[in-house]
């Protein structure tokens, strides 16, 4: 924990290697891995890969609008809290899938909770916007949010019961290196496919975009943000789009510290790529109830089965 | 705007669909250009749901007292640098408005126009073009 632990080396963890543009850049490029299977899945050419990189140096560049009658502040900083927990998770993550021993109690509570800032960011800032439409998309990403918590934790913890009751991803990990992957059984399965649905929602794609419908609630709670506050919110979803794959490896594939971690994680964001193209938007009730009786009820039986080793 | 900013607005330019007061025929057309069929997405340009999120208004159909001031909100309302781009012959001259008592066109009496695309309506080639050569004078 010493020598790059402080100062500079720190400085540079967080905004330059496993953190800030590391996990920027990779999150922009699986953007566009995204639109560009969305595209082939739709038959056509779809963008260039720089396309994210433009639209970001263009939002960058524009005006910034507060409403006026909007906290202009909360306005403003509610972007950065979401960024700043995505900071945060890679970090984090990446240290503790090299640093085994580094790993401390309850960092698996921690990124759980940090996994929960972006949408609470988004929660703050479409409410102290001062737009009808904005609230809507405010109550329904509440709802949604609400709604897919309670089965991300059922089924995280099946990694917990299937370690011997570890709260530390180092425990998890190695648990995992002792004897196989957590995916590779029947509750493993349940879990991954729940986690899988999960990253869906906490993205907010295709089936549970309702928080930002731009078709009927006009881009919901993005709507009031333009320019530089936009960019962020854009940003922070790469990373999650990128980190939230990540933690599905983590905590229930085998870890990263593996060649094979690419390849995983990779299918795991073409799996999500192809559920948001093969589905329509639910509301926001049927996704509340998807949530909590379908997968909250395979979320226990999964738990079930983690304890009686299977 | 500085020149990665002109890059990328070149690169990404977000179009939202004003119906000034159509009769929805440029608006059908508008909706052709976005399908899989032209795919104007290699080219970066998205449909977006909110003005704040807008780089070029597309505004179809003839200009009258009515649209106006909605118009003029929609286009107040789009972060600048801004677009505006008349679709239709309606937006040139008020085309079969033009003796109507409540046609108020064309627009760059009131708004600053950087193209109009002629025809009723005009192919979705057509506004490929407009699009490019608005873009092209930046």
């Amino acid at each position: 924990m010493s020598g790059l632990w402080n100062g500079w080396g720190l400085a540079f963890r967080f905004l330059v290697f496993p953190g800030f543009l590391f996990s920027v850049v990779v999150g922009l490029v699986l953007t566009w891995v995204d639109r560009f299977v969305s595209a082939r899945v739709q038959w056509r050419k779809g963008p260039p890969f720089y396309q994210p990189f433009a639209d970001l140096a263009k939002l960058l560049l524009k005006q910034t609008i507060v409403p006026k009658g909007a906290a202009a502040s909360v306005f403003l900083l509610a972007p950065l809290l979401g960024f700043a927990a995505m900071c945060i998770t890679s970090v984090l993550l990446f240290y503790v899938n090299f640093h085994l021993q580094g790993s401390f109690v309850g960092d698996l509570i921690v990124l759980v909770y940090l996994f929960a800032l972006p949408p609470l960011g988004l929660i703050l800032g479409a409410s102290a916007s001062r737009n009808p439409l904005a609230a809507v998309g405010a109550s329904r990403e509440m709802t949604l949010y609400f709604g897919y918590e309670l089965p991300f934790l059922l089924a995280l913890v099946v990694p917990i019961v299937k370690s011997g009751g570890a709260i530390r991803l180092g425990d998890i990990i190695a648990a995992q290196q002792v004897s196989g992957p957590f995916l590779y059984s029947v509750s493993g399965v349940i879990a991954g496919l729940i986690v899988l649905v999960t990253i869906q929602a906490k993205l907010g794609n295709v089936p549970f975009d309702m928080a930002e419908a731009e078709q009927e609630i006009m881009s919901g709670v993005y709507c009031e943000y333009s320019g530089a506050a936009l960019a962020i919110f854009r940003l922070t979803r790469a990373m999650m789009f990128f980190l939230l794959p990540l933690f599905l490896v983590t905590v229930l594939w085998g870890g990263l510290a593996d060649w094979w971690a690419i390849p995983k994680a990779l299918a795991i964001v073409v799996l999500l790529i192809l559920m948001r193209n093969t589905n329509p938007r639910l509301r926001v009730d049927q996704a509340l109830r998807f949530f909590w009786f379908f997968l909250g009820s395979f979320g226990i039986i999964a738990v079930i089965l983690a304890f009686l080793r299977l | 705007m500085s020149k990665l900013g002109l890059w990328g607005l070149k690169k990404s330019p977000w179009v939202y669909h004003v119906a000034a007061a159509s009769c929805n025929n440029c608006d059908i057309e508008i909706l052709e250009l976005l399908t899989p069929r032209y795919d104007v997405e290699r080219f970066g340009i998205v449909l977006v749901g909110s003005p704040r999120h807008a780089d070029a208004l597309l505004v179809t159909g003839v200009l009258n007292r009515k649209s106006l001031p909605r118009v003029m909100e929609v286009y107040e309302q789009a972060a600048k640098p801004c677009l505006v781009i008349g679709i239709g012959t309606c937006t040139c001259n008020n085309h079969i408005f033009m003796h109507s008592y409540n046609a108020m066109g064309p627009y760059d009496k009131y708004l600053p126009m950087h193209a109009y695309i002629p025809g009723c309506p005009p192919k979705p080639e057509a506004m490929i073009l407009g699009v490019v050569k608005a873009l092209s004078k930046l």
